[in-house]
C-alpha cells in the first residue's frame, strides 16, 4: 500500500477538475473552504491554482462532532473562519482524507449556520473505503484501497506528504 | 492539595467549575483559549453550536441576578442545552422544601448541570458534593467566597486587549473586602502571572493580611492607580453605607471614584472594567463608564463565550467511559 504519491501532482489535477466543474455549472465566484488542518492546506493551493477572488475559508468542525458525548472536548485547535457571505454561495469543501464521512457531514451542520449556500462540492485529496455515511466527493486526486487497520495520515504543511501507518490489532 | 480539588476529576480535567483558588495556569489558560474558540459563534447567522443538544442546564439561583443569569442561560442555549431557570428565593424554599430535597427533583428530573448562585459562600461546593456523579455544577457566585466565570471573563478581556499577563499592573478598587470577584480576580491574576496586583480602597474595605495573597495594598486612589494598565471597579453594595462601613455615596464618590482626571494617572492606553452593574455617580463617573477607555460592554459579550467555554469543558468530563 505504502506507494508515493506526488502531492502537488494531485492537487493539480483536483484544479483542473474544479475549474472544469465550475464551467460546467456555470459557477461564478465560487468560495473554497478547508477542514482543519489538512483541509486548510489543500485549499490554500488550490486557491492559488485557480486564481479565486474569494479568500480561503477555514472550517475547525470540533464543535459539530458527533462524539463529543463519547469523547468530551477535542484540544484546542483554531477556531472557524469564514471571510465571505455563504449566503447564495457556491461553496467548495476542500478536506484531505474522505474515509467514514462524518467530518463531512459535520462541516456541512456547521456551514449551514452560517447561512444558506447555493450549492456545496465536495473535494478530496485521497478517498478512501469505510463511508459510514451517504456522501461521495465531487472531485478525488486519487483512490486509496486501504483496510480498516491501515491507516492513512497527510503530513505538512512544507512539503505534503502522505504518510501510511498498519495497526497492530 | 490536588487530589483534595472536587473541581477536577481523576484525570485533571474540569468537573466542577467553583472557584480559582488552586487551579493550574493551564487550566485558566485552557478555558480562556476554548472561549477564544467560542466567541465567533455569537457574530454568525445561526448563533449556536450542537455540543451540548440533548443537555439540561438548571440555573439554580438562590440570590437575584440579572447579568449572570442571563449570560449563564445565553451561553448553554448557545450551546443549544435546554435551561430551565429557578429563582429559589420565591419557589420551594418558601415552601420550606430543603435544599437536599430540591437536588433530587431535580436530579429525579434528568438534569445535567446546575449553575447555583448562592448567599452562603461555599454553596456551590457543598452543592457538588452532594449531586450524583453525573451532574456538573458551577459556581454563579457564592457568598464573599468566590464568582470563578466572572474572574475569567475578565482575563478574557484583559488578555484579548492587553494580548498578555507578564508584564501587566492591575489595580482592583472599591469594596474588596465584601467582594468575591476580587477573590476570584486576585486568584486568577496571579496564577496567570500578572506581576503587580493592587488592591486599592478604604481600611474599612480592605480586608487585613489580604497582602498574603499576593497584592499590593493602597488607601489611596491616586497611588494606587499610578501607571496601571487595567483598572477594575468594584460594585459599592449600597447596604455598606446603612452599616457605617462608609459616610455617604457622596463622599465616597470624591475619595474612591473613578473620574477622568483620576484616569489619567493610571498608563495612557489602560482599560477601565466594572463587573455590573455600575453606580454611576458613586464607584465611576459616567464620562468614565461611557468613555474610551471603558471596556464594561465587551466584558458582557465576553462573559458568554467564557460561560459556554466552562460549561462545554465540565459537560466533555461526563462522557460515557470517561473517568467520571
Amino acid at each position: 500500500m505504502a506507494q508515493d504519491y506526488d502531492i502537488e501532482a494531485l492537487i493539480a489535477g483536483m484544479a483542473t477538475a474544479l475549474s472544469e466543474r465550475f464551467a460546467a455549472l456555470e459557477i461564478q465566484d465560487p468560495a473554497l473552504i478547508g477542514i482543519r488542518t489538512g483541509g486548510v492546506w489543500i485549499a490554500r493551493r488550490l486557491h492559488a491554482l485557480l486564481g479565486l477572488e474569494q479568500p480561503v475559508g477555514e472550517l475547525n468542525i470540533a464543535f459539530y462532532r458527533d462524539d463529543f458525548s463519547r469523547i468530551g472536548m477535542h484540544p484546542t485547535v483554531e477556531p472557524s473562519h469564514l471571510p465571505f457571505d455563504v449566503d447564495d454561495r457556491h461553496l467548495v469543501l476542500v478536506d484531505d482524507i474522505l474515509y467514514t464521512g462524518r467530518t463531512i457531514r459535520a462541516a456541512m451542520n456547521e456551514i449551514f449556520d452560517y447561512g444558506r449556500p447555493a450549492s456545496i462540492s465536495l473535494a478530496v485529496l485521497c478517498a478512501r473505503s469505510g463511508r459510514e455515511l451517504p456522501i461521495q466527493a465531487d472531485v478525488v486526486g486519487a483512490h486509496l484501497s486501504l483496510t480498516a487497520r491501515e491507516h492513512a495520515k497527510l503530513t505538512g504543511p512544507e512539503p505534503l506528504r502522505l504518510e501510511f501507518t498498519k495497526a497492530k490489532h | 492539595m490536588r487530589q483534595a480539588n472536587i473541581q477536577l476529576d481523576a484525570e485533571g480535567r474540569l468537573k466542577h467549575f467553583l472557584g480559582i483558588e488552586g487551579l493550574s495556569r493551564d487550566l485558566l489558560t485552557q478555558i480562556l483559549d476554548n472561549a477564544e474558540r467560542f466567541a465567533p459563534v455569537g457574530d454568525r447567522a445561526v448563533k449556536k453550536v450542537p455540543l451540548l443538544r440533548g443537555k439540561t442546564v438548571v440555573n439554580l439561583f438562590f440570590e437575584p441576578s440579572t447579568r449572570t443569569r442571563t449570560t449563564f442561560d445565553l451561553a448553554a442555549k448557545r450551546l443549544s442545552a435546554d435551561v430551565l431557570n429557578l429563582n429559589i428565593e420565591s419557589s420551594s424554599a418558601k415552601k420550606g422544601e430543603s435544599l437536599a430535597d430540591t437536588l433530587r427533583n431535580l436530579e429525579a428530573m434528568q438534569c445535567d448541570m446546575f449553575v447555583v448562585r448562592h448567599q452562603t459562600s461555599g454553596a456551590a461546593a457543598y452543592i457538588a458534593s452532594q449531586v450524583a456523579p453525573h451532574i456538573s455544577v458551577v459556581n454563579g457566585g457564592d457568598g464573599r467566597h468566590e464568582h470563578p466565570t466572572q474572574a475569567m471573563l475578565d482575563c478574557f478581556t484583559i488578555r484579548r486587549l492587553k494580548k498578555r499577563f507578564e508584564d501587566l499592573t492591575v489595580a482592583i478598587v472599591g469594596d474588596v473586602a465584601h467582594s468575591r470577584v476580587a477573590r476570584s480576580e486576585i486568584h486568577a491574576l496571579k496564577i496567570l502571572g500578572v506581576p503587580e496586583v493592587r488592591v486599592v480602597g478604604p481600611r474599612t474595605l480592605i480586608p487585613p493580611q489580604i497582602e498574603a495573597m499576593g497584592v499590593k495594598v493602597f488607601h489611596r486612589f491616586d497611588e494606587g492607580i499610578a501607571d496601571a494598565d487595567v483598572v477594575i471597579m468594584l460594585r459599592l453594595q449600597q447596604e455598606r453605607m446603612q452599616s457605617a462601613l462608609l459616610p455617604s455615596a457622596h463622599e465616597y464618590f470624591r475619595v474612591y471614584g473613578l473620574t477622568e482626571k483620576r484616569l489619567k494617572l493610571a498608563a495612557k492606553d489602560a482599560i477601565v472594567m466594572h463587573p455590573g452593574p455600575i453606580n454611576r455617580g458613586v464607584e465611576i463617573d459616567s464620562a468614565v463608564a461611557d468613555g474610551l477607555q471603558s471596556v464594561i460592554l465587551q466584558q458582557v459579550t465576553n462573559g458568554i463565550a467564557v460561560r459556554m467555554a466552562v460549561m462545554s469543558m465540565v459537560m466533555g468530563t461526563q462522557a460515557v467511559g470517561s473517568a467520571a
